[in-house]
């Protein structure tokens, strides 16, 4: 139990599998369809980015991901086993291979706990190794996501946003997970910190071959750390493929609307304004989707088709799919 | 609509504000000599990351900070008068009229228990001496130059009926609708969602252009900045740090810690390459280094850092707090 976290010999990355998934919440006021029939797949050993707007779905399907929320149809895969078809031991293993962290990083840590309580509290209910053991890991993990030791003293408000998140990343490397769903974990962190924790992710998933879902609403930083990404939009996935496929050319209008709505940060004459595209009014509510294409709304190239029948969700080019009848580069 | 040639005095001009919080400990200071001008009409950022006073020192503008335990010192020159000095009666009839402010999160800045109507309405018969009648419409009015659909119906409907997006505008119509000189805008897009924050941004820049109303924009979204201010103040650790033209910053920033910012934004960097970030973080209020404040995480800092920093002219309109200002070549969003 000692050394674990010592990189083993094998790549114990884990793949991922949706099939189809849908999480739907029964309300007073109708059922919600937060996720809606989304299938993709995470590769082992990859950085898989889930982006889109609010209402979109998409922490709700990181936690279905992550294993907090059951299905309301469709099935998840892990190593290509089903979490259904494993016997206790195993899904107590999946449990612990399967993490996520969360977007507050202050939220996410008790505050009248020490900073070495915290982390070490998953093994303690796990009851892994003695005392001594556990308090070893999780000194071990403080200094690998580079803090000192002696801030396991310390308390939750005595630490800066960046501390805190790497607290929590700690927290769950002492149980070397395999698989990690990290929903918007910078973007209650500043940007001039941000970059040294989005490196910190990189440096484990080399060191530890961990596989991760990275959700979040920020295209640039969904762009840089992921290999390859899945566009969401009111509950259904538009757009899914090589990074570079999806952020270069785009083939759904709503991709391309998000991309052209960065903000950048250049000066006036290298800025092309005439690429923006703006689109009107917001998400709709998910209790009253539009029927066919839920983007038709707002989408600027909606016809009459777009309101009657739902987009196939077809491959336009090796790994690079997309749910639009008139997908294409503008 | 740049600055008002007729007028030599800048429509708002701080100088050495130094703004310090009381508590039973003693006094804590959170800025320390800010100093900056706004032309009429003109749209300045300010960016810089949490805890470096730019929400503080947005609020002191409009005395919005709590009487008993906020210390106020220096000038706020608007239209040649301090407000620092002006009666508390005085100052209420100037706050919505000719200075207003946009919050954060519209759903706690509107209140709850009005129709969107009434709060609008309430904001102008305040200042104006105008009838019932003649306060809905303009507030209708108001409401449509926000790009609110059919206002006359929404004009009864509560905040809760508005999506976020929509809040926000009703936020801009009410800070509008008296006309004001000056709207101090802090993180107005930062609670919205990336395509709601574009029509957002573009609302703002358009509207400042019509009414030549001046921008006072407080966001750490550097992107945002480049988009609707013509200038950038940069603050750190309760001082303006940098003060020079939107572009120019961009292109040779002369604070380190300008540059630092920009090239820790993500879009900058190779894809799935390492991330510039800046080492360290903001020194609490009450444990300020002598000397330069950004020196401890500042890659450049040399023998003489140590020694106070006073904001430096390099050019006209260029300003830095940075006594190697001159002999740097820093990095900024792109290469000259």
């Amino acid at each position: 139990m000692n050394a674990r976290l010592t990189p083993g010999p094998d790549t114990r990355a884990a793949g991922v599998r949706a099939d189809r998934v849908r999480v739907h919440f029964r309300t007073r006021a109708g059922t919600v369809k937060a996720v809606d029939d989304v299938s993709f797949d995470i590769r082992a050993g990859e950085t898989f980015g889930l982006i889109g707007e609010s209402g979109s779905g998409k922490t709700t399907l990181g936690r279905a991901l992550a294993g907090l929320q059951p299905l309301s149809g469709g099935r998840l895969f892990y190593d290509d086993r089903e979490p259904a078809a494993l016997n206790r031991a195993q899904r107590r293993q999946q449990r612990r291979d399967h993490q996520i962290i969360f977007q507050d990083p202050h939220a996410a840590l008790n505050p009248r706990m020490t900073i070495a309580q915290s982390v070490m509290e998953p093994l303690d209910i796990l009851r892994d190794g003695d005392r001594a053991q556990r308090r070893r890991v999780a000194d071990e993990a403080l200094e690998r996501v580079g803090l000192a030791p002696e801030i396991g003293r310390r308390y939750p408000h005595e630490l800066s946003g960046g501390q805190k998140q790497r607290v929590n990343i700690a927290r769950t490397l002492t149980l070397r997970p395999r698989f990690i769903v990290c929903d918007e974990v910078v973007a209650a962190l500043d940007v001039s910190i941000r970059g040294a924790i989005l490196n910190l992710f990189a440096d484990l998933q080399d060191e530890f071959g961990i596989t991760y879902a990275f959700i979040t609403h920020d295209i640039s930083v969904v762009s840089h750390v992921s290999d390859r990404v899945g566009v969401l939009y009111l509950g259904r996935m538009m757009e899914q493929g090589p990074t570079e496929a999806v952020c270069e050319q785009p083939l759904h209008p709503y991709t391309q609307a998000l991309l052209s709505a960065e903000p950048l940060p250049l000066p006036a004459d290298q800025r092309d304004d005439r690429r923006r595209i703006r689109l009107q009014g917001e998400i709709p509510s998910p209790l009253n989707p539009p029927s066919g294409c839920p983007f038709r709304t707002r989408c600027p190239r909606a016809e009459q088709r777009c309101a009657e029948q739902v987009p196939e969700w077809r491959e336009v080019a090796p790994d690079h799919r997309v749910a639009c009848h008139f997908a294409g580069p503008v | 609509m740049a600055h008002d040639e007729q007028s030599p005095q800048p429509l708002l001009a701080v100088k050495d504000l130094n703004i310090a919080f009381v508590h039973p400990g003693g006094e804590t200071a959170i800025t320390r000599d800010v100093s900056f001008t706004v032309g009429a009409g003109e749209r300045v950022g300010v960016v810089g990351e949490s805890g470096c006073g730019k929400t503080v020192t947005g609020l002191s503008l409009l005395g919005l900070l709590p009487k008993r335990t906020a210390r106020v010192r220096g000038e706020i020159l608007f239209q040649g008068r301090d407000l620092l000095k002006m009666p508390a009666r005085e100052l209420r009839r100037l706050r919505g009229r000719e200075i207003s402010m946009i919050f954060q999160e519209p759903m706690s800045a509107l209140d709850p228990v009005f129709t969107i109507g009434e709060q609008l309405c309430e904001t102008l018969r305040a200042h104006y001496p105008v009838s019932r009648k003649e306060a809905r419409e303009r507030a209708i009015a108001a409401l449509e130059e926000v790009g609110i659909p059919s206002p006359h119906l929404r004009l009864d409907d509560y905040p809760y009926q508005f999506s976020g997006g929509m809040r926000q505008r009703v936020m801009i119509a009410m800070a509008l609708i008296c006309r004001p000189k000056l709207v101090i805008a802090d993180e107005p897009t930062t609670a919205l969602d990336v395509t709601v924050q574009a029509q957002i941004i573009d609302l703002l820049r358009e509207l400042s252009d019509t009414t030549g109303t001046a921008l006072l924009f407080i966001t750490h979204d550097l992107g945002v900045v480049a988009e609707t201010c013509s200038r950038l103040l940069t603050m750190y650790a309760g001082e303006v740090v940098e003060s020079a033209p939107v572009d120019t910053v961009l292109r040779r920033p002369a604070h380190p810690y300008s540059s630092g910012l920009l090239r820790s934004l993500p879009g900058l960097s190779e894809r799935g390459g390492r991330l510039p970030s800046i080492p360290g973080r903001v020194p609490a209020p009450d444990n300020m280094p002598a000397g330069c404040r950004f020196q401890a995480r500042c890659p450049h800092a040399a023998d003489g850092c140590e020694q106070g920093q006073s904001l430096r002219t390099l050019e006209a309109d260029r300003l830095a707090r940075c006594w190697r200002s001159a002999e740097l070549t820093l990095p900024g969003a792109v290469t000259p």
